[in-house]
């Protein structure tokens, strides 16, 4: 017969071996700790956007959706342009019919149902359009959230989905900020901007950098001193959005107004 | 020590076991913790070449030129030289071998993006010059008058 004792003093030890994960027996790699911190990425790809010179011609998200197989129709897209037409009376008005991808033709602001709002042009004290995309943050909330490790950052600053690895959760949709995610419609998995991982990483821009005849969009890598994008980030006055929430987007911004959230 | 201690014992060791076994096989061996640590980098690792084997479809003015020289010339030295030939024509993929031509768009949508007139003094949209689509020879195709490798040339002119 076992003695209480020893039944406790076995038991304990059990749970404790079990308890320990695989993890515990590797054994550490200096070299593999080393790494992170004195070899740092020789790309770190940032994005400038001027709203100064967007046009709102809306180029720039057609060709995103057909560089990335966004299904066309679909009321989805991995980067849009909004309109923003603040009026006399204060109001300010802002729409994206179709994320922008037919550019904007008429003066009037869509109110959503299918309504629209006609303003004259008298009425218009400031107006202006601002191309939105992921911000590839340094610290992406998005990546925290997921359970199962099918989105991460690469060693470059690019956050990716892994379509065979996502389960289709949805955290990562609800937990970014910028609310740049949605779920793919052909996929069912989560589905975001990757600033054209396959082209920036074959040496050409974006396919949004690309299509915009009025450099309001611009590719750089903020780990090289010499790049252009880099020099005008590092020297002039630029601005990120929703700051606040510590996710140290990389997506910059050259003339922003208070209007854009 | 008794057996019947022992054996639902062995019962749980041996469902670990297995569970360790069937996770050596089904997760790669490029999942882990990779360059962003284990807070951004935990991942599979192959996924990046399949996000970067994704077929390039605009291939850019540069590509164009080496066969259509006088269209890039042409279109280079006017006011519209910036606009990527792609955004009217369509992306090139693997043109002209497949397909073998491009799309021409004539539709006066195309030119409305840029030259639809709206009242945004404080947007670049203003540097353009802007038309009443509804109101500017509503009856025709913009390039039935406008060359569009070249507005400043007239008609088919080019
Ligand atoms: C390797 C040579 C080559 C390259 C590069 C090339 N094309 Fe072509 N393109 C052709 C040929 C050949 C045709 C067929 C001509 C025909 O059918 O009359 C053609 C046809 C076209 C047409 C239709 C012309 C018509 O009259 O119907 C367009 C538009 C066009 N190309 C645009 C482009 C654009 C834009 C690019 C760059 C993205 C490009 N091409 C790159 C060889 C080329
Ligand atoms: C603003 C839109 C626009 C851009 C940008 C543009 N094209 Fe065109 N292109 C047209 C239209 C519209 C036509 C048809 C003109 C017509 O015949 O009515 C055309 C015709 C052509 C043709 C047919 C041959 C011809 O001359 O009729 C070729 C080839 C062509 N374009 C190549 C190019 C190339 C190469 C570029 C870039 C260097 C380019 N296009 C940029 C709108 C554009
Ligand atoms: C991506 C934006 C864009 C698109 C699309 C576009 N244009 Fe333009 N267009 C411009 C810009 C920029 C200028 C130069 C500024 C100006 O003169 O207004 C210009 C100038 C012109 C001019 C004035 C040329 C002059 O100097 O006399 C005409 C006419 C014109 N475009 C016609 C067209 C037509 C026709 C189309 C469609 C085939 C078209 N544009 C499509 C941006 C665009
Ligand atoms: C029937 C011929 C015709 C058609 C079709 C036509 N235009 Fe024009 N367009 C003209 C003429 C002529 C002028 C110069 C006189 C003027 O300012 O009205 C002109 C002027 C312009 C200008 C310069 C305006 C300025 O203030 O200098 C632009 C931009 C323009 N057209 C764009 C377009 C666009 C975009 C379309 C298609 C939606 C189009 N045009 C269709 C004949 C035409």
């Amino acid at each position: 017969m076992i003695d209480r004792r020893t039944f406790c003093k076995k038991s304990m030890l059990l749970v404790g071996g079990l308890a320990l994960p695989l993890a515990a027996f590797e054994l550490f790699d200096p070299r593999k700790l080393l790494a992170d911190k004195s070899d740092p990425a020789k790309e770190r790809w940032v994005f400038l956007v001027d709203t100064e010179k967007c046009v709102g011609c809306g180029y720039c998200v057609h060709a995103c959706k057909v560089e990335n197989e966004i299904p066309y129709e679909a009321n989805v897209t991995r980067t849009w342009v909004e309109r923003y037409v603040v009026t006399k009376d204060g109001k300010s008005h802002i729409d994206s019919p179709k994320g922008g991808r037919d550019g904007f033709t008429a003066g009037r602001i869509e109110i959503g149902e299918g309504k629209h709002e006609e303003i004259r042009g008298e009425d218009v004290n400031k107006a202006f359009f601002v191309p939105k995309l992921c911000n590839q943050c340094e610290n992406p909330p998005c990546v925290q959230v997921c359970p199962v490790g099918a989105t991460y950052a690469t060693a470059d600053g690019v956050v990716l989905v892994d379509r065979k690895w996502c389960i289709g959760c949805g955290y990562c949709i609800m937990g970014c900020p910028y609310g740049v995610r949605f779920f793919h419609p052909v996929y069912h998995v989560a589905e975001k901007c990757n600033f054209c991982y396959h082209r920036i990483t074959k040496g050409m821009k974006t396919a949004c950098v690309d299509a915009c005849a009025f450099d309001a969009r611009r590719i750089g890598n903020i780990n090289d001193p010499a790049d252009p994008v880099t020099r005008i980030i590092v020297t002039e006055r630029v601005s990120i959005l929703k700051e606040e929430y510590g996710t140290k987007p990389q997506v910059y911004y050259l003339g922003l107004s208070k209007e854009v959230k | 020590m008794k057996n019947h201690v022992w054996r639902p014992l062995y019962v749980a060791l041996a469902i670990v076991l297995l569970i360790l076994t069937a996770r050596l096989f089904l997760v790669p061996e490029d999942f882990g913790v990779h360059e962003r640590g284990y807070m951004y980098g935990w991942y599979r690792k192959g996924n990046e070449a399949e996000w970067r084997a994704v077929k390039v479809k605009y291939r850019t003015a540069a590509y164009c030129k080496e066969c259509h020289a006088k269209e890039y010339d042409a279109i280079k030295g006017s006011p519209h030289s910036r606009i990527m030939c792609e955004n009217c024509h369509g992306p090139a993929l693997d043109h002209p071998d497949d397909p073998p031509t491009l799309t021409i768009d004539r539709h006066r949508s195309l030119c409305a993006r840029c030259h639809a007139l709206l009242p945004y003094k404080t947007s670049g949209r203003s540097d353009i010059r802007g038309i009443n689509i509804e109101t500017h020879h509503p009856e025709a195709e913009c390039v039935l008058c406008h060359w569009p490798h070249n507005p400043k040339a007239e008609g088919k002119s080019l």
